[in-house]
């Protein structure tokens, strides 16, 4: 203290006069500072929520066309007469492509729409129409010299077109479509023919052939994501539960206990391709348990889901106040009834809402199911029935996602953005209902 | 008898058994339940225990020690030649299994007669043509002795099947019966039961100590035998990585270097996007935001945290990539030639961690004591200042745990790698450029290709075993400094 006395001479004049009023430059430039600061935080919140924004459009923007189709709507008749000659030709659908292909000129030419086309450029258009034409009028043979609408699916590269997928320049002349055909289907659409409508076998089909896009769905997946879910759910609860039970009220403070504690906070943090080594390694290569079956996905996203569903149960055990225990106890229940009587009830919907969020986890992880043969399998069928289900190989919507990303043809990027739509729909849902039943029955003690 | 029925089987014994104990129970004191040491339940609950415990513990356990004995005792009967070496053994019980499959599958519709499948003088030609018939078409390397295993393999599995549905309701009768003996109004049921419960409650919990095992079990054994087939010093060392699938053994480069570089790359581009924006995010929560944008902001952005992982590649691949490729490829600066690149996959994995950083970060801050931001408010400091100077040093060691966990979260992702960076393994600084990643090499040389047995495959362990070990490092090394370096406060 002495020192500043005998250091500092009193230097009073010299000193600006600091008034309360106008701030100095220094506390300017800590206003300025504390402003900056403050606007950093401001921009990293924007920024976070301009990519939740950017990805959201564009899985909305990217997703929305795999849920319409384009349909070429045509209303014609076809005679009894034609019937029989087509039926006693050789090339049968030849016949009823080319009443199709008059049909369909008529109405062009009705709307004073003169395009020159071919059948060969219905056929890059709608497929055969021909045969779709055969089989409704052998089986219905009543609606012979009535008008009939078809509506027969446009091909995706038209779909694209449309959707502004594939537009002219981008076009490279291919046996699967033509720059002149896209003059016919601008044509059509003039006239009204090109209709979109909402495409039902997307949601309730099951996967095509690499080079058919259109036919993609995502019904056989889901089936399959649902098996795992039921696997996960049948075996990660119990399992869960029972774990925690013991850690939280049981277990004594020993090395096995400490064992425990720290595998689990391990496996937390294990990357989840690990995971999907260990079911390779073990559950196919050891047991023999069958590749891309819903069962061995269940099984690894169990080992998978646990350490969540362990942790979030322990919190609502622990979140039961003791009082409650000791009631039990001092009315004569053991440690045992104590727990499933009375602890364990008031903690199950914190333990329910855990679930959900550990099984919405499990639905969307994809790298382990790429390692246990999901996604090579192309999922063509649902399974024939409930049990077999499990061991059916059978693709899940992650994975499902995934092959049509890895396919060459662009129009199963429309597809994959489409079931990503489904797949947040569904974790959507899920995290909803946790959300409602922690409103609905929590508890403040 | 399939295995669904005798569990229906075993169920059905046990809950005769609780009917039947508690029965038996309270019979033994005529009635009066009140001298009865347990609960009348507890006697029913134990004699159901008793039925079911041992008798499923022995259907598990033949069930996983079965296949291996048979297998064992197949490969045994084969006569000497049909296995060239290691690696055709797999195959070839792998053919037999399948051979086996499909004479079960033929005899089960109809196309096979039972006693055809089974005799040893059946030619081998009927029984492809037949196989092939009913959708199970038998590769070139099957011939006789395939089919002569697979009969043999057939019987084995029958006769074996029988024993296990005899013996497994055997022993549940046993349970049964020996727990309704001990039965009687002196006997301790609660205490019995509540002990196998415990028993049981410690076997769940031991579930996360087996599934630890078994990945380290599974990991350890494949890379042993990768690295007899392939030397560890070139694995850890080398510097390309060109595997290739035709040539077996020797011909690959299978070095780990530019794996690793390309994954510390992404990883690092990742994080000096999450990191700044993820600290700053959390420190505008807790410090500045009023309730009513905290509880708008924090959802919102923990919603990028709940998003599949799936969802990020197909961002990367599909929108991302192209922005990028626009910005910087030959229509723009001309750094970038494709889609996929470091920067693609490190900006999207970036914007997944933010969620990450910011939420642990946002707990950590605001556990530091508000009694010592008054402190630093009281001697004339600015919020930021008291941000800076007070709040942040006192919290430096969780976040620093926090990005460790980021960064181990960042080694091992999958996905967006593997749709987002690329496949090309190089060694280069250009971030604009193709690289490819531990995660993504996993999972290119386990898909597709069954054989297990040749080094391009195995290769996958060692490098699982790779990331495992550097992301258990990465954890133990958080753990560890936010325990030694956390400021203890009261």
């Amino acid at each position: 203290m002495t020192d500043i006395s005998a250091g500092v001479p009193p230097t009073a004049t010299t000193e600006p006069k600091t008034s309360l009023v106008a701030s100095d430059a220094r506390t300017r430039r800590r206003n300025a500072a504390e402003k900056r600061f403050r606007a950093y935080g401001m921009v990293a919140i924007g920024v976070g929520l301009f990519f939740l924004i950017v990805l959201a459009v564009s899985i909305v923007r990217s997703g929305l066309p795999a849920f319409t189709e384009t349909v070429l709507s045509v209303e014609f008749t076809v005679s009894e007469e034609q019937f029989e000659d087509a039926e006693s030709q050789i090339l049968k659908t030849a016949v009823y492509e080319a009443i199709f292909v008059n049909a369909l000129n008529e109405q062009l030419q009705a709307k004073n729409l003169d395009v020159a086309f071919d059948a060969a450029a219905i056929g890059r258009l709608v497929g055969k129409p021909g045969a779709t034409i055969r089989t409704f009028f052998r089986e219905n043979g009543d609606q012979l010299g009535q008008p009939v609408n078809f509506d027969l699916t446009a091909a995706s590269r038209v779909d694209g077109y449309i959707n502004g997928r594939v537009t002219r320049d981008t076009l490279v002349d291919s046996r699967f479509l033509q720059g002149s055909d896209l003059d016919l289907v601008d044509a059509l659409i003039e006239a009204g023919i090109v209709k979109e409508r909402f495409n039902w076998n997307f949601l309730t089909g099951t996967d095509s052939g690499v080079d058919n896009p259109g036919g993609a769905g995502i019904g056989a997946s889901v089936i399959g994501s649902f098996f795992m879910m039921l696997v996960v759910l049948v075996l990660s609860l119990p399992i869960g539960v029972a774990a925690s039970i013991y850690l939280e009220e049981f277990a004594p403070k020993n090395r096995f206990t400490d064992l425990i504690e720290v595998n689990i906070s391990n496996l937390a943090a294990v990357p989840s391709i690990v995971f999907g080594i260990l079911g390779l390694a073990v559950f196919i290569q050891f047991m023999h348990l069958p590749q891309s079956a819903p069962l061995v996905g269940g099984l690894v996203l169990t080992l998978m889901t646990l350490p969540t569903i362990i942790i979030s149960t322990r919190a609502s055990l622990k979140a039961v106040p003791p009082s409650i225990r000791d009631a039990a106890l001092g009315v004569g229940a053991s440690k045992m009834q104590a727990v499933f009587h009375h602890v364990l009830p008031l903690a199950a919907p914190g333990i329910l809402t855990g679930t959900i969020i550990g099984l919405a986890q499990a639905l969307g992880e994809t790298a382990p199911l790429l390692l246990i043969g999901m996604v090579g399998y192309v999922a063509r069928e649902y399974p024939e029935a409930f049990l077999s289900g499990f061991v059916e190989p059978n693709s899940a919507m992650p994975a499902q996602i995934y092959t049509w990303a890895s396919r060459a043809d662009a129009g199963f990027y429309e597809k994959a953005w489409g079931g990503i739509i489904v797949l947040l729909i569904f974790l959507l849902a899920m995290n909803i209902i946790a959300v409602l039943l922690r409103r609905r029955f929590e508890r403040r003690w | 008898m399939p295995v669904l029925w005798i569990l229906l089987i075993v169920f059905a014994l046990a809950a005769v058994g609780y009917v039947l104990g508690r029965q038996r129970a309270v019979q033994s004191v005529d009635g009066d339940a009140r001298r009865l040491h347990s609960l009348p339940s507890c006697y029913g609950t134990n004699v159901a225990l008793f039925a079911l415990i041992p008798a499923l513990t022995v259907l598990v356990l033949w069930l996983l020690v079965q296949p291996m004995i048979i297998s064992n005792s197949v490969v045994s009967n084969l006569p000497e030649g049909a296995v060239a070496d290691d690696g055709s053994l797999s195959l070839v019980m792998s053919d037999v299994r399948r051979v086996a499959d499909g004479l079960s599958l033929a005899v089960s519709e109809g196309e096979m007669t039972q006693t055809v499948a089974t005799s040893p003088g059946t030619a081998f030609e009927d029984v492809a043509e037949t196989l092939a018939s009913v959708g199970v078409v038998l590769g070139s390397s099957v011939d006789t002795t395939v089919l002569r295993a697979a009969q043999e393999y057939r019987a084995m599995t029958s006769t074996g099947r029988v024993a296990m549905a005899f013996l497994v309701i055997l022993i549940a009768v046993a349970g049964l019966t020996f727990a309704l003996r001990m039965t009687q109004g002196r006997f301790r049921a609660r205490t019995m039961v509540e002990r196998v419960i415990l028993a049981l409650l410690i076997g769940a919990a031991s579930v996360a100590i087996l599934t630890t095992i078994g990945i380290v079990l599974s990991l350890v054994f494949n890379t042993v035998e990768f690295f007899r087939l392939y030397p560890a010093s070139e694995f850890f060392f080398g510097t390309t990585w060109a595997p290739s699938f035709s040539g077996r053994g020797g011909a690959s480069d299978l070095g780990v270097v530019p794996l690793l570089w390309g994954t510390l790359y992404i990883s690092l581009i990742a994080l000096l996007v999450a990191v700044p924006i993820g600290l700053f995010a959390a420190i505008y929560l807790s410090e500045y935001a009023s309730p009513s944008v905290r509880g708008f902001a924090k959802p919102l952005l923990e919603i990028l945290a709940g998003i599949p992982t799936i969802v990020y590649g197909l961002f990367a691949l599909l929108t991302v990539g192209p922005l990028l490729l626009g910005v910087f490829g030959n229509d723009g600066v001309g750094w970038m030639q494709g889609g996929t690149a470091v920067m693609t996959a490190g900006l999207v994995m970036g914007i997944m961690l933010i969620p990450f950083v910011s939420s642990l970060s946002d707990d950590i801050i605001n556990a530091v004591p508000q009694a010592m931001r008054d402190g630093s408010f009281g001697l004339g400091a600015t919020k930021s200042e008291t941000i800076k100077q007070v709040v942040l040093p006192a919290a430096l060691p969780g976040i620093v745990g926090a990005i460790l966990l980021a960064a181990s979260r960042a080694i091992g992702e999958t996905m967006i790698v593997v749709l987002g960076a690329g496949a090309a393994a190089k060694l280069s600084l250009n971030p604009f450029e193709a690289m490819t990643t531990v995660t993504a090499k996993i999972v290119s040389q386990l898909t597709g290709d069954a054989d297990f047995a040749s080094p391009e495959a195995l290769v996958a362990f060692a490098l699982g075993m790779t990331l495992f070990v550097i992301t258990l490092g990465l954890n133990v090394i958080a753990l560890y400094v936010v325990r030694k370096y956390r400021e203890q406060y009261e």
